[in-house]
């Protein structure tokens, strides 16, 4: 899977930080998201979607042309 | 075959658990007919923004949508927006809408949220406002924008923002609080404190054990009276005194009501009725009944919600709904986050000058976490609260966390803790 943020719709909630700390964080200078891992592995697979769903802009994207058969 | 997609799921309440609800249904492969209905005209909208960017004047009506038209097409769900649900009837699975309809379903799940709870001296004078709608946010910004004298009723969560919002925006704001400080049912009599002086500071006038005994004016609202016999002069009065959830429609239906809409462990209320969000009270395997008035909790036991209405169609188990309820405030340009549960032990935690940590602990056991300007350090006490690690643990997870850390000097002794330097 392939995640994407959305900088311009980042209201800096953090809440993806709360679900994923692994793969998100707020840029210190901008205050808004930036991804650490683009390509996360699976198993972090539950908490990029619980991101996904808990960011309140739905600035965070997911792709899921590259969904591994587990 | 067509048996099956025939079958009818409704949702009452289209906000966000409803929302939620209506997307976790087609996410989970439900085939039948969807149906959404929602009291107000709106398409669905955020409430968060309402008291924010919206209030403020950063985001327009537009940016507040849930979810952009298109969205609902896509998900085949057949809205009836602008109607209310007024009676429930669980023997025959249906309920009827205010434009006299009755609606049949296969599964119910009742999403209707909350209302602000009115304190018996409010009257309908012009210069008052509540705010749960975006037409009341609508209504509050343009009259904010008259640079008024505000005073805010209630300093809880919403009661606060409107307050940091309002003086944002260049008035002038007092916060009449009925406990010793602000916020302190949610978090703590400490905490509440150490919040209340991020208003002082930015010019936020608050009072604290002010019992308000009236609204003073004759059609336009002049000030509030309070009962020690002081008036603070107002332009405008925004009454933030909590909500009750809304339950007037179920009224008769045979489910059981109590502060909420009693739920089992699966988010159940009767056999084919689910209940999620605001509205919904549901019983943890403590045994302890509990509802969380906060939007995480509506989205995800929304989604919870309908996975399990969609396992009881199958016959499939129903999975119990244990959430580390998890909610986040902007007041002043801080944020503040806050997961799990509260207690009367709360320890305040320095990362540096302005960004703290507080652990809420039972027995010695961490049960919630609350951030200022700390998320990270947030994430990684999640874990901790939920499985309610030893206070030690989350200790060295703050040393952990944070560069400097010193206690938090609290004015007036007003702490019951002793301050704690970790690492
Ligand atoms: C100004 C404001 C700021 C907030 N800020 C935050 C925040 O920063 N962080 C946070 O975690 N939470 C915040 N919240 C709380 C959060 O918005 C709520 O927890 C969330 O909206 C609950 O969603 P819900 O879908 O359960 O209920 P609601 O949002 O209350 O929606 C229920 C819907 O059901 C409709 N309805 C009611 N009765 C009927 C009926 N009989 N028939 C048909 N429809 C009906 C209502 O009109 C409403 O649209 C805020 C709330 C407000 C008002
Ligand atoms: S949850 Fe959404 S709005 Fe909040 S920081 Fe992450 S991306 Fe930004």
């Amino acid at each position: 899977m392939r995640v994407r943020a959305d900088q311009r719709k980042c209201q800096a909630y953090a809440n993806c930080i709360l679900a994923a700390p692994d793969v998100f964080d707020l840029d210190d200078a901008s205050g808004k998201v930036v991804v650490l891992e683009e390509t996360p592995t699976d198993e972090r697979r539950a908490a990029v979607q619980e991101a996904v769903r808990n960011c309140p802009t739905q600035a965070i994207t997911v792709d899921a042309e590259t969904r591994h058969v587990a | 075959m067509t048996a099956r997609s025939k079958r009818r799921a409704v949702v009452v309440g289209a906000s966000v658990a409803g929302v939620s609800a209506v997307e976790a249904l087609r996410d989970g492969g439900f085939e039948g007919d969807v149906i959404l209905v929602g009291a107000e005209a709106h398409m669905p909208y955020d409430r968060p923004p309402l008291s924010k960017q919206l209030l403020a004047g950063a985001w327009d009506t537009e940016q507040v949508m849930l979810r952009p038209a298109a969205r609902y097409s896509e998900l085949d769900v057949e809205l009836r927006l602008g109607v209310s649900a007024t009676s429930l009837d669980v023997s025959a699975r249906a309920i009827n809408l205010d434009n006299g309809e009755a609606l049949r379903y296969d599964r119910l799940l009742i999403a209707t949220g909350a209302n602000p709870r009115l304190p018996g001296f409010v009257r309908p004078l012009e210069g008052v406002h509540l705010l749960r709608t975006l037409g009341e946010a609508l209504g509050l910004r343009s009259a904010l924008l008259r640079r008024p004298r505000v005073v805010v009723i209630g300093a809880g969560f919403i009661g606060s923002e409107v307050a940091a919002t309002a003086r944002g925006m260049g008035c002038e704001v007092t916060v009449l609080e009925a406990l010793a400080s602000p916020m302190a049912q949610a978090l703590g009599a400490a905490v509440g404190e150490k919040l209340g002086r991020l208003h002082s500071e930015h010019g936020v006038v608050v009072v604290c054990n002010a019992t308000v005994a009236g609204l003073v004016g004759d059609g336009v609202v002049e000030a509030v009276q309070l009962e020690d016999g002081s008036r603070v002069p107002a332009d405008v009065v925004i009454v933030g005194t909590g909500v009750s959830p809304a339950t007037a429609w179920l009224e008769g239906a045979g489910l059981a009501v109590s502060d909420g809409v009693e739920c089992d462990q699966f988010c159940r209320a009767a056999p084919h009725v689910y209940a999620a969000g605001d509205v919904a009270r549901w019983a943890q395997s403590t045994g302890k009944s509990v509802r969380v008035e906060h939007w995480t909790n509506a989205v995800e036991q929304g989604r919870h919600a309908a996975h399990n209405l969609i396992a009881s169609l199958h016959g499939l188990t129903q999975r119990p709904y244990a959430p580390t309820p998890y909610f986040w405030s902007d007041q002043h340009g801080r944020k503040i986050h806050f997961v799990g549960w509260s207690s009367s032990e709360a320890e305040i935690l320095a990362l540096d000058e302005t960004r703290i940590v507080v652990l809420y602990a039972r027995d010695e056991r961490l049960c919630g976490a609350l951030t200022l300007d700390a998320p990270r350090a947030l994430a990684m006490l999640r874990p901790l609260v939920a499985r309610e690690a030893p206070l030690a643990d989350a200790r060295a997870t703050v040393a952990a966390a944070g560069p400097a850390r010193r206690p938090i000097p609290m004015e007036n002794g007003v702490s019951p803790q002793p301050h704690r330097l970790v690492g």
